[in-house]
């Protein structure tokens, strides 16, 4: 009987660190689910003022992204699409950009963002605890967070991650 | 030695470049220049999975820094700042995690393998003394043998 204890030992550490192994490490869970949006008086970068009362009443996503990157224009179709088909509002924080390239991008890219929140200093993104575009929030209808994607929004994670959690959030809200 | 040489500057290159990261900030006292370099040791930049925000180049270190710097000048304390830290990137941030019920078993996780390993160590040990004692001791046949071995021996 004794005899077992180190095979089983060895078998629990194999499946600790075979789990460790697949856990994404860039994937830091977010400190901000379920807390409401931060406060924020900025302006876009057509240079219009905008603040939290601008942000849509509905389920909407956030959107992390800047012309320098590359990741983005990966996943700029799907946003494109989810804006056309008015399948969801989105809503765009330009990060540590300059608003004139911003511009051009969304010129040549095509504009899925009801309007781009020009965080050229990072500052906003900080309160949001981003580290990097491309990241997207889902927010709810009062403006609180409930879903964060770190990396590439694609029509897989959009079908695997978002139209769940946001089936979730419709659930709940019509109890 | 020439190659080793080259090595020790190669080493030192980076380093060169933390401490000038450093001192693009200024203070009013050396205190505040020191917490600065306390925190930016201590805070771990959230991009870069290893490094602490004095020894990386990535963009939200460098905003991270400049955040510090802001508060530290508006006299907001190291406590205060690194729950600002916390409020927004979480546990991560911290070169040394607070003790929460998260984070209970990275505190005391070392410390439960150290008493499986003791008492591992301590059955193993305990139970090779038992034996090399009954090694030792005779049984009551075997003696008898010895017994006659000596008689035999000595006659």
């Amino acid at each position: 009987m004794l005899l077992f204890i180190p095979v089983v030992v060895f078998a629990v550490l194999v499946l600790v660190l075979w789990l460790g192994l697949s856990l994404n490490p860039q994937e830091l869970p977010s400190v901000l689910i379920d807390k409401p949006m931060p406060a924020f008086a900025m302006s876009t970068i057509e240079g219009e003022e905008v603040s939290n009362i601008d942000l849509p009443e509905q389920i909407f996503l956030l959107n992390v992204w800047g012309s320098y990157c590359l990741p983005c224009l990966v996943e700029h179709p799907t946003l494109m699409r989810l804006s056309e088909e008015g399948e969801i509002p989105v809503v765009g924080i330009n990060y540590k950009d300059q608003d004139d390239l911003a511009q051009d991008w969304l010129q040549t890219n095509g504009n899925p963002f009801a309007f781009s929140i020009y965080d050229m200093q990072g500052r906003l993104g900080i309160d949001l605890g981003v580290y990097g575009a491309p990241e997207t929030y889902l927010v709810d209808a009062d403006g609180v967070i409930r879903y964060r994607h770190v990396a590439v929004l694609d029509e897989e994670v959009w079908i695997n991650d978002f139209v769940p959690a946001i089936a979730e959030l419709k659930a709940v809200s019509e109890q | 030695m020439r190659v080793v040489g080259v090595c020790y500057l190669l080493f030192l290159l980076p380093v060169d470049s933390i401490i000038a990261q450093v001192d693009t900030f200024e203070f009013d006292t050396p205190s505040q220049q020191q917490r600065f370099r306390n925190l930016s040791n201590e805070l771990r930049c959230p991009q870069c999975q290893n490094a602490n925000l004095t020894g990386s180049t990535g963009g939200i270190a460098e905003d991270l820094r400049r955040e510090v710097h802001r508060m530290i000048m508006e006299g907001m304390t190291d406590g205060e700042i690194r729950q600002f830290m916390f409020e927004r990137y979480g546990d991560f941030i911290f070169y040394r995690p607070r003790l929460r019920a998260e984070t209970v078993l990275l505190w005391f996780g070392p410390l439960i393998f150290l008493v499986i390993g003791s008492i591992v160590a301590y059955s193993i040990l305990r139970r090779a003394r038992r034996i090399s004692v009954a090694d030792s001791t005779l049984n009551s046949a075997d003696q008898m043998r010895l017994q006659k071995i000596l008689e035999q021996e000595r006659s």
